[in-house]
């Protein structure tokens, strides 16, 4: 296994969100690819996005477009 | 085969919708259930389809748009969903049984019901609607179009109705969607249920309902929904509330298809088409003896559907004579809408059902008139 780094991780409720969230980042050119949701965070399944830390201010821009109210943002190693 | 079975299901597709299935068979895995290329893929495409029937019914958010089976599944979900004990729901004779049955079965849960009825063409009398209101109703249900006789209902009108006396409104577009512009909002819409696999031209098993935002359903199926695994209960979310279980991400597929070939092809260009078939096949049987047409002529903005029976036959056994002789593929009995039939007074006799698709041909519909000129003077 790699060795694990830093990373900001954004959870969401539904499929549909984690969706509408990538398609958003993927037209405003935001970083990151989704992957499971890491079972530090939560062991309920599911889709998360995952971006380096520095990315944090372009991923909030495009939570406040989409008004997506359902979302959390840890710091966890991944 | 002349295919004039559409109400039932438009068996010509666009090839592309066959294309873009098969092609989900080869390359999706299961939407919101995992991370990998397959997974996302069918994520991404169950997403995109989403985005277009928000934008299709004019809804305000694509979580608005929920994936279902079919329209039966969709008012099932809407009608037990909105209903409980104590309440009164009005809905119509025009509509089908999947509303009715529905409707029905809330009896024993001590949910009352009320009808409207229809005048001699067949429409809703809408005066009645007001009427039949009572302190305890909470919401009217309302097909778009009847599948008897094609007629359509100012659905705009039932949803002031509704709205001014604080009902739901829950509309069936079984017959209308991909046809006739449906746009929620200007219609006062709160709940639409409609089927992929008719007037939107997708595969069967597809179809959905819009919920607006604010209007409360209760689930109908509890079970996996790849998200809060943990949580015993289904998930609050829309619409990860009403989507228990894998959806159907290869129908999707070709339900995405089909609305893009829609939205190409141009929805007044389709309704032209079929209303152009509907009054030549109208014109050319009207005039025969014994013919009896069923329905609201007075205008061709309406369904595609021409229903009628030959003297006193048995309306299956015309239908059967036209496949059986002259290839023409029709709908006869009761489809589906008993109280329908009641108020023609077609009961015992039933209709033979006319449906025309925009892929058919003004040669087909001449075929079948030319059938049907046949068996009513042989």
């Amino acid at each position: 296994m790699r060795q694990k780094e830093l990373k900001l991780v954004m959870t969401f409720h539904t499929t549909s969100d984690a969706m509408a969230f990538e398609k958003q980042c993927k037209t405003d050119g935001a970083p990151g690819r989704m992957i499971p949701v890491p079972r530090a965070i939560t062991a309920g399944c599911g889709l998360s996005w995952c971006a380096s830390p520095d990315d944090k201010g372009a991923l909030l821009n495009v939570i406040r477009k989409l008004s997506l109210s359902n979302t959390d943002l840890y710091q966890c190693m991944v | 085969m002349i295919y004039l079975d559409n109400a039932a299901t438009t068996q010509t597709k666009p090839e592309e919708v066959i294309n873009a299935v098969v092609d989900a068979m080869h390359r999706l895995g299961n939407a919101g259930r995992g991370a990998h290329g397959a997974s996302l893929g069918a994520s991404r495409t169950v997403f995109d389809t989403r985005v277009l029937l928000q934008e299709f019914f004019g809804a305000e958010d694509p979580r608005c748009m929920v994936f279902t089976a079919n329209s039966t599944e969709s008012l099932n979900i809407a009608i037990k969903g909105v209903l409980s004990k104590g309440d009164h729901v009005i809905a119509t004779v025009l509509d089908h049984n999947s509303v009715l049955r529905p409707v029905y079965s809330l009896e024993e849960q001590g949910i009352e019901h009320s009808f409207i009825n229809a005048d001699p063409m067949g429409n809703p009398v809408y005066e009645d609607f007001e009427k039949l209101i009572r302190p305890n109703t909470k919401a009217i249900v309302c097909t778009h179009g009847s599948n008897v006789t094609g007629n359509l209902v100012d659905i705009k009108r039932v949803g002031e109705i509704a709205h001014r006396h604080g009902l739901i409104f829950i509309v069936d577009a079984s017959q209308t969607a991909g046809v006739f512009p449906i746009n929620v909002k200007e219609m006062g819409i709160d709940i639409l249920c409609f089927t992929g696999h008719k007037g939107l031209l997708g595969p069967q098993g597809t179809g959905g309902m819009y919920v607006r935002n604010g209007v409360d359903v209760k689930p109908l199926l509890h079970g996996g929904t790849g998200v809060q695994s943990y949580n015993e209960h289904q998930p609050s979310e829309m619409p990860t509330k009403l989507e228990a279980g894998t959806l159907n991400g290869h129908g999707i597929a070709g339900l995405d298809a089909a609305l893009r070939y829609i939205n190409r092809y141009g929805m007044t260009s389709i309704r032209e088409k079929e209303e152009s078939l509907m009054k030549r096949f109208y014109e050319g049987v009207k005039s025969i003896p014994d013919v009896r047409i069923y329905g609201d002529f007075s205008s061709f903005h309406r369904c595609g559907i021409v229903s009628l029976n030959i003297g006193d036959y048995d309306s299956s056994e015309v239908s059967d004579e036209l496949f059986t002789r002259f290839g023409v593929a029709t709908r006869p009995g009761a489809h589906c809408a008993p109280l329908m039939h009641k108020a023609m007074g077609t009961e015992e006799q039933g209709v033979v059902r006319f449906s025309f698709s925009h892929f058919n041909s003004e040669a087909e519909i001449d075929e079948a008139i030319k059938a049907v000129n046949i068996l009513a003077t042989e």
